[in-house]
C-alpha cells in the first residue's frame, strides 16, 4: 500500500474549522460547568425545566440567577442552549446549503411534535417546550440562505451526528431534572439520567473535537496506509480504559462515592479495606455528616483507582510505541500529548482526594478526563488511518473538504 | 342550676381525660468522645447567607447540652400500642423553617396525615428537595421571603431528608409516624412524649441521625413514666 499524498492545508475551510474549534471549546466549557453542578450538588436547585422557576430560561431575573447554586445550574442551562445553537449552525455550515431542506424538515417535525406533545399530556410540557425551542433554532438554521458546498463526507457525517446528539443530550439533561424523583431500578431517575447525560456529554465533546480535527489542516497530513505500527493495541486499549474510567468516575460522582475512601494510596489503612457492616459504620464515623458509606461505594472507588493505574500504564506503553516516529509525526505528537494529559489527570485525581473533593479540583479532573478521552480517540483514529483502517471517509485522500464556493464566516 | 351542671360535667370530662393522658419523660445522653462541631465554611463563602451571620455557623451532627444531654434525637413509641388502633393526626402544624441558610429545627417529627409547614424566612430563594423513599418525593422553590408551603406525609418513614440544592450544605430531617407518641430531645437531651398514652408497657426508640438507634422498655403507670437512654458516639 503506497501512502497517498495529503491535500494541502491551505485549501481547507479555515473559517469553518475555526468555528468548529469554537464549538469544541464551548463544549469543553459546558462539560466544566456541568461538572461543577455535580461537584457542588446543585443540579436540582432549579426544580423545573426548560423553564427556570416558571420563567423562560432566557428571562430569569439576574437576582435569582446569582443566588447560590442557581448560578451554576442556570448557567449550565443557558450555556447548553448556546452550544445547541452553535452546533445546529455548525451542521448547517458543514453540510452545505444542500442541508437546508433536511433542516427545515427536521425543524418542522420537532415544532409539530412539540405542539402535539403539549396537547397529549401536560406532564410532558417540558419536553414539548424543548422541542419547540430546538425546532425553532433548526428552522432558523434552515432559513440561512448563503450558498456553500459541504465539507468532506466524513466531516458532514460527524456534523450530523453532533446535530442529533446535542438534541438528545439537551433532552436528557431536562429529563434528569423532571424525572429526578422517579424510582428506577433501586435508584432515582435523577441518578440514572444524570449519569447518561454526563457520559453522553463526554461522547459529544469527543465528537465535536473529531469534527474540528477532520476540518483541520493537520488531519490531511496524517499518514494513510503507511503500514502497521507496533503498539497500536495499546492505543485502543488505553482509550477503552480511559472511557471506562470516565464511566466509573461518573458513577462515583453521582453516587457520592468520591470520598468513600479518604486516604491514599491505602484505603482506610489497608490495600483492600473490609466492607462488613461494622467496618462501614466505623468508616462513616470518621467523617462529618450523617450519610452512610456503602460497600459498593468503596468498591467502585477502588476500581476507579485500579483502572487509573491500568490506563496510565497503557498510555505510557502507547507513548513508548509512538516515540519511534520522527519529530512532528502526528502519531508522536498524539502519543506525547496523551501522556501529558493523563499525567495531569492522574495528579488531579490524587488532588481530588487530598482536597476532600474540592469542587474546582474535581471539575478540573472531569475536564482533563474529557480531553484525555478526546486525544485517545484521535490517536485511535490516526493509528487506524496509518494501518489502513478507514472508518468511512473513503474519499478523504482526494476530498479536501474544500467548499466549491468560498465560505462566508 | 344548669350552669352548675355544665361546670360539673366539664370538670368530670377534664378529670377523665387527665386519667388517660399519659406521658413519658426522660433524657437522652451521649457517651464517648464527641467530635467537635466544625464550621460550615460555605455559608461564609456565600455572600447572601454569610451576611446573615456574625458568628461562625457550626455543624449540628452532635449537639450536646448539660450533663451530656444529646439534642435532636427523635424519641418515639416503637411497640406496645394497642394493635390495630388508628389515631387522628394532631391539628397543630410543625414548622420547618429555612432561616439564615440552615434548617430550623434540624429534626422534625410529625404524624401521618399531619400538616407540616415548610417556610422560607430568608430574603432570597431556597428550594426544598425532599428525598423521601417511602413517601412521595418533592422538590419546590420558595422564591419569596415568608413563603409557607404546607406538606402532608401519608406514610410512616424515618429520617426523610430535606435538602436545599441552592445552598447544598442545608439539610433537615423529618420522622413520620403512624401514631402521635413521639418527641424530639431538646438542647439538653430532655424529651416528653405527650398524648393519650394509656398505662402499660412500651418499647421506646431513640433515633439519632449519626449515632443510630437505641431501644428502651418503659411502663406507664398512672399516666407517668420516666425513661433515660444513652447513645454512643459513632
Amino acid at each position: 500500500m503506497a501512502p497517498t499524498i495529503p491535500t494541502s492545508s491551505s485549501q481547507r475551510p479555515v473559517w469553518l474549522f475555526r468555528f468548529a474549534c469554537l464549538v469544541a471549546l464551548a463544549t469543553l466549557g459546558l462539560v466544566c460547568i456541568g461538572g461543577l453542578v455535580t461537584s457542588k450538588g446543585v443540579g436540582m436547585s432549579v426544580p423545573d425545566w426548560p423553564t427556570s422557576f416558571g420563567y423562560s430560561m432566557f428571562a430569569l431575573p439576574i437576582s435569582m440567577w446569582m443566588t447560590g447554586g442557581v448560578f451554576h445550574e442556570h448557567t449550565h442551562r443557558v450555556w447548553a442552549s448556546g452550544v445547541g445553537l452553535l452546533v445546529v449552525f455548525l451542521a448547517r455550515w458543514t453540510a452545505g446549503s444542500g442541508s437546508r431542506k433536511t433542516l427545515a424538515g427536521v425543524g418542522l417535525v420537532e415544532v409539530v411534535a412539540g405542539l402535539l406533545l403539549m396537547r397529549v399530556n401536560p406532564l410532558w410540557k417540558g419536553e414539548a417546550h424543548f422541542l419547540l425551542g430546538i425546532g425553532g433554532v433548526v428552522l432558523a438554521a434552515a432559513a440561512v440562505g448563503f450558498k456553500n458546498s459541504p465539507a468532506s463526507p466524513l466531516s458532514v457525517r460527524l456534523a450530523w451526528a453532533a446535530f442529533w446528539l446535542v438534541q438528545i443530550q439537551g433532552s436528557l439533561g431536562g429529563l434528569r431534572v423532571v424525572l429526578d424523583s422517579w424510582a428506577i431500578g433501586g435508584t432515582t431517575g435523577g441518578t440514572v439520567f444524570g449519569m447518561i447525560h454526563g457520559c453522553l456529554g463526554q461522547v459529544f465533546f469527543v465528537l465535536v473535537t473529531c469534527l474540528a480535527v477532520s476540518l483541520s489542516g493537520w488531519y490531511p497530513r496524517w499518514p494513510r496506509r503507511a503500514g502497521d505500527i507496533g503498539g497500536a493495541h495499546w492505543v485502543f486499549l488505553g482509550t477503552a480504559l480511559v472511557f471506562g474510567q470516565l464511566i466509573l468516575g461518573l458513577w462515583m460522582r453521582h453516587q457520592h462515592a468520591g470520598l468513600a475512601i479518604p486516604d491514599l494510596p491505602l484505603a482506610y489503612g489497608q490495600w483492600w479495606p473490609k466492607t462488613d457492616p461494622e467496618s462501614l459504620l466505623r468508616y462513616a464515623s470518621r467523617r462529618e455528616g450523617v450519610d452512610a458509606i456503602t460497600s459498593l461505594q468503596i468498591h467502585m472507588h477502588l476500581f476507579h483507582r485500579i483502572n487509573a493505574i491500568l490506563a496510565f500504564s497503557t498510555i505510557l506503553l502507547a507513548f513508548r510505541s509512538s516515540r519511534v516516529h520522527a519529530k512532528g509525526h502526528p502519531l508522536k505528537i498524539l502519543g506525547t500529548t496523551w501522556l501529558h494529559l493523563v499525567s495531569v489527570q492522574f495528579a488531579l485525581g490524587l488532588f481530588t482526594v487530598f482536597t476532600d473533593r474540592a469542587a474546582d479540583v474535581a471539575t478540573a479532573h472531569v475536564a482533563v478526563g474529557s480531553m484525555t478521552l478526546a486525544v485517545g480517540c484521535w490517536f485511535c483514529w490516526a493509528v487506524g488511518l496509518h494501518q489502513g483502517i478507514t472508518l468511512s471517509d473513503s474519499r478523504s485522500l482526494s476530498d479536501s473538504g474544500l467548499p466549491e464556493t468560498p465560505v462566508v464566516p | 342550676m344548669n350552669n352548675t351542671l355544665k361546670v360539673a360535667a366539664m370538670v368530670a370530662a377534664f378529670a377523665a381525660s387527665s386519667a388517660f393522658a399519659g406521658e413519658i419523660t426522660g433524657k437522652i445522653k451521649v457517651t464517648g468522645e464527641v467530635p467537635p462541631a466544625r464550621e460550615i465554611t460555605p455559608i461564609k463563602g456565600d455572600k447572601m447567607c454569610g451576611a446573615l451571620h456574625t458568628k461562625p455557623v457550626m455543624t449540628r451532627t452532635y449537639v450536646v447540652g448539660a450533663d451530656h444531654g444529646l439534642a435532636n434525637v427523635a424519641v418515639y413509641i416503637k411497640a406496645g400500642l394497642p394493635a390495630g388502633k388508628t389515631y387522628t393526626a394532631p391539628a397543630n402544624k410543625p414548622l420547618i423553617d429555612q432561616v439564615g441558610c440552615v434548617y430550623e429545627p434540624l429534626v422534625t417529627v410529625a404524624m401521618v396525615g399531619q400538616t407540616v409547614d415548610i417556610k422560607n424566612s430568608d430574603a432570597f430563594m431556597h428550594n426544598v428537595n425532599c428525598q423521601a423513599k417511602v413517601n412521595k418525593p418533592f422538590n419546590f422553590a420558595q422564591t419569596t421571603q415568608g413563603a409557607v408551603n404546607p406538606r402532608v406525609f401519608d406514610k410512616a418513614e424515618l429520617a426523610i431528608k430535606l435538602i436545599c440544592n441552592v445552598h447544598p450544605w442545608m439539610s433537615g430531617y423529618v420522622h413520620v409516624f403512624d401514631h402521635p407518641f413521639f418527641a424530639v430531645s431538646d438542647k439538653d437531651g430532655n424529651f416528653t412524649i405527650k398524648g393519650d398514652l394509656p398505662d402499660g408497657k412500651y418499647t421506646v426508640e431513640a433515633n439519632h441521625l449519626k449515632s443510630g438507634i437505641v431501644t428502651g422498655e418503659v411502663e406507664v403507670k398512672g399516666g407517668k413514666a420516666t425513661l433515660n437512654l444513652e447513645l454512643a458516639v459513632k
